[in-house]
Formats: structure tokens, C-alpha cells, sequence
């Protein structure tokens, strides 16, 4: 088990080196001002385009601003952190609501072949159309003299993303229980409900994982992308657009946001593998 | 009081369509407390249906069952049977005492009361150091006596089995049938038995029901004087082998009468 983990975070690291060599690489024999080869047109290489990646990591101990304060990377990572929040919170709010749906469509078949085909239509509404409808409820919106915040929208449209593959996922392990253990289930008189607990999540667990995974790496982007798009500061999506702004002068600062999402990612998606590991401890290993 | 009175039963699948099945027609069985019935016919004959049917996993389209005096699907209710079936079917996610223990906690036992069963299951089928192992961890002759477990940790009268050693090889089967026979004298269970091994049937059962298919009837019933205490030796009897011969002329006649060669299925050995 430890072993596994530290030959596949050493394969990470490798993975992460070979797309930085490849990077300086193409710095180092591309065409400075850009070009065209062939007819396929090459990206400039110049300094402003693409940084060295060591002047990127360079830049997230430098101040944020050229005049001073604190180090880079310490700004990002309360963003991040302030993103990150958001995107859990998104996941737990999707993943609670995919659940749902995934029991009621398996608990009724006239709700799967009802509800099914709205779930994946509404899959196909871009969330940049979505993102002003949930800005304009804030402020107007409230509930019981609960006003709704601003941050609850961006929550609800990366729970909007993260929502499909776990239902989609979950109702599809919830039918993964095989005959003989759903008779064997009706044999102790079980109903519905104690079939669902003792039998058929547990039996779901291996095909809810990947889907929360999906889910995770989802409300990440859900949450990036609504950031942008409705305006909320505090956030890593606000990050990356006000330094790109700052590339003509300072090309690195906007690699440092990047660098903070990606992190945050990886964190998101980190938690469902803890609780993936947690999960499935002691399931045969060829079912992992 | 009859542990299983099945009263002209029959079952038809798909009824009024083309595709239309009748499984089972006009069948009546009486089995009683303490007795090991086996059921043998070649496939298709409705052996599996008319063991779901005494368990109410499935409802007869006419006739009527009683499990222990009481109608088949009150005793489900009351969980007046175990049931094992070909695959264990344990849960790989349980360890193999906590498998033991789920018709227990489904009957709302408390913690300490079902560890107490489950270690005394796991004595009678004599694998009492494996209570902390996983399913996958154990061969499929273990799995099986751990299903066999769980099917008797209520202490059911009745035990209900669908070729339950079908998927084990010759030595593991034998050695099986031999601990079943024991674990049953101890418990007293009365057990119906669904097989298409015809020594398998003859070793185990007191009296063994014949059946036919399409439509699924009984055809014979061939009463076993073996004795209780069957042993190894058993297997050598000379009324054994004749049992035996008795039973594969019955099964063959079901052939002949209907001149449809379709024995598919049952074993000689």
C-alpha cells in the first residue's frame, strides 16, 4: 500500500519533470518571434510568451505587486484556500443531490425514464449562460430573511457540473448488486431501504469513486470558471484574470495563479482518494 | 405439523403471452420435520421455481404453500428458513463474521448476542480462526461452508438449497455433503435440496423427488434406505449403488415417455 503511493507520487513528480523539459525544450528550439512550418503556424517562444519554468517558480517567492508586501505564493494560497472551500462545498452540495437523484431513479423506474433525459439536457446549458441567472439571486433572493450570497452562486454552478457523473455513476452502481445477493436480501424479509444500506451502496462504492473523482476535478472548473464569469473577488479565478492583465510587464506573475488552481485541483481530488482508500481497504484488490 | 406442505401449485411465467412458460404443473410435496429432501430433474424441469416458490421469492400463479403450518409468505417474514445457493454470495466488503451475522442484524439482534452466534457458526463448520478474514481470502469450498453459516445462524428449522455445491470440484463436494449430513443431524434442520448430481442426491437425502420438465412436474419419488450416520463407507454400499440406479432409470423414463433427448444437465457421478 505505502509502497504503491510512493512509486506513483515519484511517478508524478516525473511526469510533472518531463512536461517542464518538454516546455524548455520547445523554448529552445522554437522560432523566437513565431513562425510557421509546414503550414502549421508555432507559438513564439520569446521570454513574454513563454517564461522559463524556473523563472516561474522564481516568481512565487517575489512580492505580489512590484512595489512590495508580502511573497507571491503566500497571496495564491489564500485564494486557493478561498476557492478551494467553495469547491468542496460544491462537491458535497452535487454529490448530495446526485446521490438523490440516483436513489429516487433506481427506487422508481418511471422517475429514471423521466428525470434521466433532463439530467443530460441540462448538462448541454453552458455555464457561462447559467453564471448571471445565479448572480441576479443574489440580493433578491432570500429565504426566510436568509438573503442569498454571492459565493452561494459560484457553490451551486460547481455543484451543477459535479451533480452528473456522480448520479450518473452512482445510479449505475446501485444496480451493480448481483441477483443472488438481492434474493438472499428478500429472503430476510429486508425491505427497500435496509436492501439500499446493507447491500446495494456498498455494492456502488467502486463505480461512485471514479465518478466523484470526475466530480471533484468538475466543481474545480465550476468553480474557476463561475469565478470569472460573475466577477467575485477573493477567489483564484479572479487571480488568473487580474495578473494575465499584468503579462506585458510581469509574463511569470499569471503562472503563479495557475500553479495555485492546479493545486487546488489536486487537493479536491486528493480528499476522494483518501476517502476512496478509507472505502475500499479491504475489497479484493482487482476491484480497486 | 408438515415443515413444507406444497398443495397443487402451479407457476407460469409470462402468462398470456407468446413467449408464455409453464414451470411448474399441479405439483404437490409434503416434507417433514427432520427430513432431507432432494430435488433432481434435468434442466428446466422447475426445481430452482419450486424451491423459490417454498421460500416466497416468487408468488405460485395457483395452489398454495405453508411453511411450517403457516402460509409461505408469513414464514419469510419470519425468517422460518435459511437459504444458501450455488455462488455463497457473501458480501466482499464484510469480513466473514460480520457475513455470518447479517441475517441477524437484519432480526435486530444486539452486537455481543450476534458475535456469540457467529463464533458458534463458525465452530460448527469448523473455521472458527477466520472470523476477521475477508470473503476473498478464503477458497471457494470455505465460502461455501461460511454461506452455509450464515444460512443456519438464526437456528432455522428449514434450510433451502440451490446446488449449493455446483461450483466446487469432486474431493471439496464430497467432503462438503459429508460435513452438511453432520451439520444438519446436529441441528435438526429439516433441509429441501435442489440438485442435478444424482449420487450427490442419493448420499444426502432421505427421500429424493424425481422431476420432468416442460411442463415441470414430479414424476417419482424414490425413498433412500441408508440410515442416518452415513459415512464414507456409505459411498461403497451396495444399496447405495442401487439407489443410485433406481434414480437414473426414473430420470430415464422421464426421457423415453417423452421421447425428447434432453437430459442435459445431470451427472452421473
Amino acid at each position: 500500500m505505502t509502497r504503491r503511493a510512493i512509486r506513483r507520487t515519484l511517478l508524478f513528480c516525473l511526469a510533472l519533470f518531463v512536461v517542464a523539459c518538454l516546455w524548455e525544450f520547445y523554448k529552445a528550439i522554437g522560432p523566437e518571434g513565431g513562425g510557421e512550418l509546414l503550414g502549421i503556424p508555432l507559438a513564439k517562444t520569446n521570454d513574454h510568451a513563454m517564461p522559463h519554468t524556473w523563472d516561474m517558480l522564481k516568481r512565487l517567492d517575489e512580492p505580489e505587486n512590484r512595489a512590495g508586501g508580502q511573497a507571491i505564493w503566500r497571496s495564491v494560497a489564500g485564494y486557493a484556500w478561498h476557492s478551494f472551500k467553495l469547491a468542496a462545498f460544491g462537491l458535497a452540495l452535487g454529490g448530495l443531490f446526485g446521490i438523490a437523484a440516483a436513489v429516487v431513479m433506481a427506487r422508481f423506474r418511471f422517475v429514471e425514464r423521466g428525470l434521466l433525459p433532463w439530467i443530460v439536457m441540462s448538462q448541454t446549458v453552458p455555464l457561462i449562460a447559467l453564471a448571471p441567472q445565479l448572480v441576479s439571486w443574489s440580493g433578491k433572493l432570500d429565504i426566510f430573511g436568509w438573503e442569498w450570497p454571492l459565493w452561494l452562486s459560484v457553490c451551486v454552478l460547481a455543484a451543477f457540473l459535479a451533480f452528473f457523473p456522480i448520479s450518473v455513476g452512482t445510479l449505475r452502481g446501485l444496480s451493480a448488486a448481483s441477483p443472488a445477493a438481492a434474493e438472499l436480501m428478500q429472503s430476510y424479509a429486508a425491505g427497500w431501504w435496509r436492501t439500499l444500506f446493507k447491500l446495494r451502496f456498498p455494492a456502488a462504492f467502486p463505480s461512485m469513486i471514479p465518478a466523484l473523482k470526475l466530480g471533484a476535478t468538475l466543481s474545480v472548473v465550476g468553480v474557476v470558471v463561475s469565478e470569472i464569469s460573475i466577477g467575485v473577488k477573493g477567489g483564484i479565478g479572479r487571480a488568473v484574470i487580474s495578473y494575465s492583465q499584468a503579462a506585458t510587464g510581469d509574463p511569470t506573475k499569471v503562472y503563479a495563479a495557475v500553479f495555485g488552481a492546479a493545486v487546488m485541483g489536486l487537493a479536491l481530488y486528493g480528499l476522494v482518494v483518501v476517502a476512496d482508500i478509507l472505502l475500499m481497504r479491504n475489497r479484493p484488490q482487482e476491484a480497486s | 405439523m408438515n415443515a413444507v406442505k406444497v398443495n397443487a401449485v402451479s407457476k407460469v411465467f409470462n402468462q398470456g403471452r407468446p413467449n408464455q412458460v409453464d414451470a411448474l404443473i399441479d405439483i404437490d410435496l409434503v416434507v417433514e420435520p427432520g427430513e432431507f429432501v432432494s430435488l433432481i430433474g434435468p434442466s428446466g424441469c422447475g426445481k430452482s421455481t419450486l424451491l423459490r416458490l417454498i421460500a416466497h421469492l416468487i408468488e405460485p400463479t395457483s395452489g398454495d404453500i405453508a411453511v411450517n403450518g403457516k402460509p409461505a409468505s408469513q414464514a419469510r417474514l419470519d425468517q422460518d428458513y435459511g437459504m444458501a445457493f450455488q455462488q455463497a454470495g457473501l458480501f466482499e466488503w464484510r469480513t466473514v463474521e460480520k457475513n455470518i451475522e447479517l441475517p441477524l442484524e437484519l432480526k435486530g439482534w444486539d452486537k455481543s448476542r450476534r458475535r456469540a452466534r457467529a463464533q458458534e457458526m463458525l465452530e460448527l463448520v469448523k473455521l472458527p480462526e477466520f472470523a476477521r478474514h475477508m470473503p476473498w481470502q478464503l477458497s471457494g469450498g470455505m465460502q461455501q461452508r461460511i454461506a452455509i453459516a450464515r444460512a443456519l445462524a438464526a437456528h432455522p428449522e428449514l434450510l433451502l438449497m440451490d446446488e449449493p455445491f455446483g461450483a466446487l470440484d469432486e474431493m471439496t463436494r464430497e467432503h462438503m455433503q459429508a460435513e452438511l449430513l453432520r451439520i444438519c443431524g446436529a441441528t435438526e434442520t429439516t433441509v429441501v435440496f435442489v440438485t442435478h448430481s444424482i449420487p450427490e442426491a442419493v448420499y444426502l437425502s432421505d427421500r429424493v423427488v424425481v422431476m420432468s420438465p416442460r411442463p415441470g412436474r414430479i414424476t417419482d419419488v424414490i425413498d433412500v434406505d441408508l440410515g442416518r450416520g452415513r459415512n464414507e463407507d456409505t459411498r461403497e454400499d451396495t444399496s447405495y449403488y442401487a439407489t443410485i440406479t433406481q434414480v437414473r432409470e426414473a430420470l430415464r423414463k422421464v426421457e423415453s415417455s417423452r421421447s425428447n433427448p434432453d437430459l442435459a444437465g445431470i451427472e452421473d457421478r
